[in-house]
């Protein structure tokens, strides 16, 4: 549904925690640093295998919004559930346990650079897990194959082209093979072509390997690709195509302006929105 | 003027509680799991290896000009003989801990806080903490427990060619034997210098690298802010040293003596 969103919104507990639930749901989250207001009220649920695109301006509170998911920050106010979890009160290690649930493509990559590329992707499961050593390269072998870096494995990030350090940011993501992947700013910064391979390693993941998504953007070609395209695989291969309405419905689009949530709905709605600061940022 | 002065209060009190803080979760870290062996061991390497060649430099040069200063003090009352006693009892008590500690402010302090305060502003430590790692335990622990256990043996080494290059001096430039050198230098020692030796740079080692670490740590503001880090870890390290090692070394006289 388009609209303005209205300031009122109540997400009850079993809402958040019942069968086929909401996998995310902010609650009237609010959060500021001294006197700069960041988000004011922001509140949204995304269902299991949906993906929510988060757009606004730079400044608007995008990427805190991944890092309140995170619980790498605590909100002033309001209510943050992950996975049924209520993460805005967590204490570090507690969150340990709901971060194995989720996996985030920082902006730039955030890659470790003292690390090779396998142990980049590997890092999650050769640390912090008990995972025979070979059935950890397997698994590198594996997401590295299937983002089409395999030749890279034994490279130094450095050594890498900035898109391909993005999808080498999503191979280790994804490693451990995550419920929630949270994007921030996946393509800013890459040109045209390569923003539109690491788009299809996005789509690939949602569709292919039933990730929920939450990508933060301001680049509005990405956003519009991610939530119009499907992957699909036949006989091995696999293709990127124009995806169904239904398929397009699941793709939920949020502007942010100034601390608020000024817009939700599908890639359609946000097409032909009426609201002048949309049609602004749209232009 | 006034309100100058409250911000730098509040400023210095934030800081205060936030290295109070990391201490807090280092102890927490210390005594239960994960233990990163590997990180602890590459940091032994890092801090302990690492420095070698600098306390090496350190030690012999300060050795050997204290013997050539003392040389000619202990001319006036002839005791020349006594230099060794002297080099050592400097050595073993003050400037070894001291010096070596300086040397690692510099250079180990300024490392950790420039490698810690890059891992800040390029996202490194949030990508940690969302991959399901502590950074206190897989970065600051192990680099604590490198600079208690390396900083003593640094210092040791320290104190030793110290020794030898006041020895050096001794004999070639003051004409003083070898061996009335060597049996001053162990006239010149108690047990209780040598506790004082140990236990100084193991508190001095734990100072340094917990400073490095709170500063890289709490590194904002892009490159500028990592160049601001390593700066600010080096001068707050260095003062730290020297401030606990005067209240250290009139604990340890009075525990000790």
């Amino acid at each position: 549904m388009a609209s303005v969103i209205p300031d009122e919104r109540a997400v009850t507990r079993d809402e958040a925690l019942g069968p086929g639930s909401p996998v995310v749901v902010f609650d009237k989250v609010s959060l500021s640093f001294d006197e700069k207001v960041i988000l004011k009220s922001v509140s949204f649920t995304l269902i299991k295998g949906h993906t929510k695109i988060i757009l606004g301006g730079s400044g608007a509170g995008k990427s805190t919004i991944l890092k309140l998911i995170l619980g790498l920050w605590k909100p002033d106010g309001g209510v943050i559930w992950v996975n049924g979890e209520r993460v805005d009160q967590m204490s570090e290690l507690d969150l340990m346990k709901v971060r194995a649930d989720l996996g985030m493509v920082f902006q730039e990559g955030a890659l470790f650079d003292s690390l090779t590329v396998r142990e980049n992707v590997g890092y999650k499961l050769y640390e912090e897990t008990d995972q025979p050593l070979e059935e950890v390269h397997r698994r590198v072998e594996e997401v590295l194959g299937f983002i089409g870096l395999a030749e890279h494995i034994d490279k130094m990030p450095s050594e890498l082209s900035g898109g391909q350090r993005r999808r080498v940011a999503i191979a280790r993501a994804m490693a451990a093979k995550p419920q929630i992947l949270l994007y921030d700013e996946p393509t800013t910064g890459l040109d045209p072509i390569t923003a539109t391979t690491v788009d299809d390693e996005i789509i690939k993941l949602r569709d292919l390997e039933n990730a929920t998504s939450i990508v933060v953007t301001h680049q509005l070609r990405d956003a519009f690709y991610m939530a119009t395209h499907a992957a699909s695989r036949n006989n091995g291969r696999i293709t990127i195509q124009p995806a169904s309405a239904k398929k397009c419905d699941e793709a939920e689009f949020i502007m942010l302006c100034d601390g608020l949530v000024v817009f939700e709905g599908n890639a359609e709605e946000l097409r032909h929105a009426d609201d002048k600061y949309l049609k602004t940022f749209l232009s | 003027m006034l309100s100058v002065f409250n911000n730098w209060l509040k400023i210095a009190a934030l800081e205060v509680q936030e290295y109070v803080r990391l201490l807090n979760a280092l102890m927490r870290a210390g005594v239960s799991r994960p233990f990163y062996y590997h990180d602890a061991v590459e940091q032994l390497e890092v801090i302990g290896v690492g420095s070698l060649t600098v306390v090496l430099l350190t030690g012999f040069f300060t050795g050997a000009v204290l013997a050539l200063q003392s040389g000619q003090t202990l001319d006036q009352f002839g005791a020349r003989p006594f230099v060794g006693r002297l080099v050592s009892a400097s050595m073993v008590k003050e400037l070894g801990p001291v010096l070596t500690a300086l040397m690692l402010a510099g250079r180990v302090g300024s490392g950790i806080a420039a490698e810690l305060g890059s891992m800040v502003v390029t996202d490194q430590i949030n990508a940690l903490r969302a991959l399901g790692t502590d950074p206190v335990r897989k970065l600051v622990l192990p680099r604590v427990l490198a600079g208690l256990v390396m900083a003593p043996i640094l210092t040791v080494i320290a104190d030793f060619v110290g020794m030898m290059g006041g020895g050096v001096i001794a004999v070639t430039q003051l004409q003083v034997g070898w061996s009335v050198y060597r049996t001053s230098i162990l006239d010149g020692l108690y047990l209780q210098d040598a506790w004082m030796g140990i236990i100084k740079p193991f508190v001095l080692g734990f100072v340094i690298v917990t400073i490095g670490c709170h500063v890289g740590l709490r590194t904002s503001g892009g490159t500028q802010g990592v160049g601001r880090s390593t700066t600010q870890a080096v001068v707050a390290a260095s003062v730290a040293v020297l401030a606990v090692d005067f209240f250290l070394t009139r604990l340890l006289f009075s525990v000790l003596y």
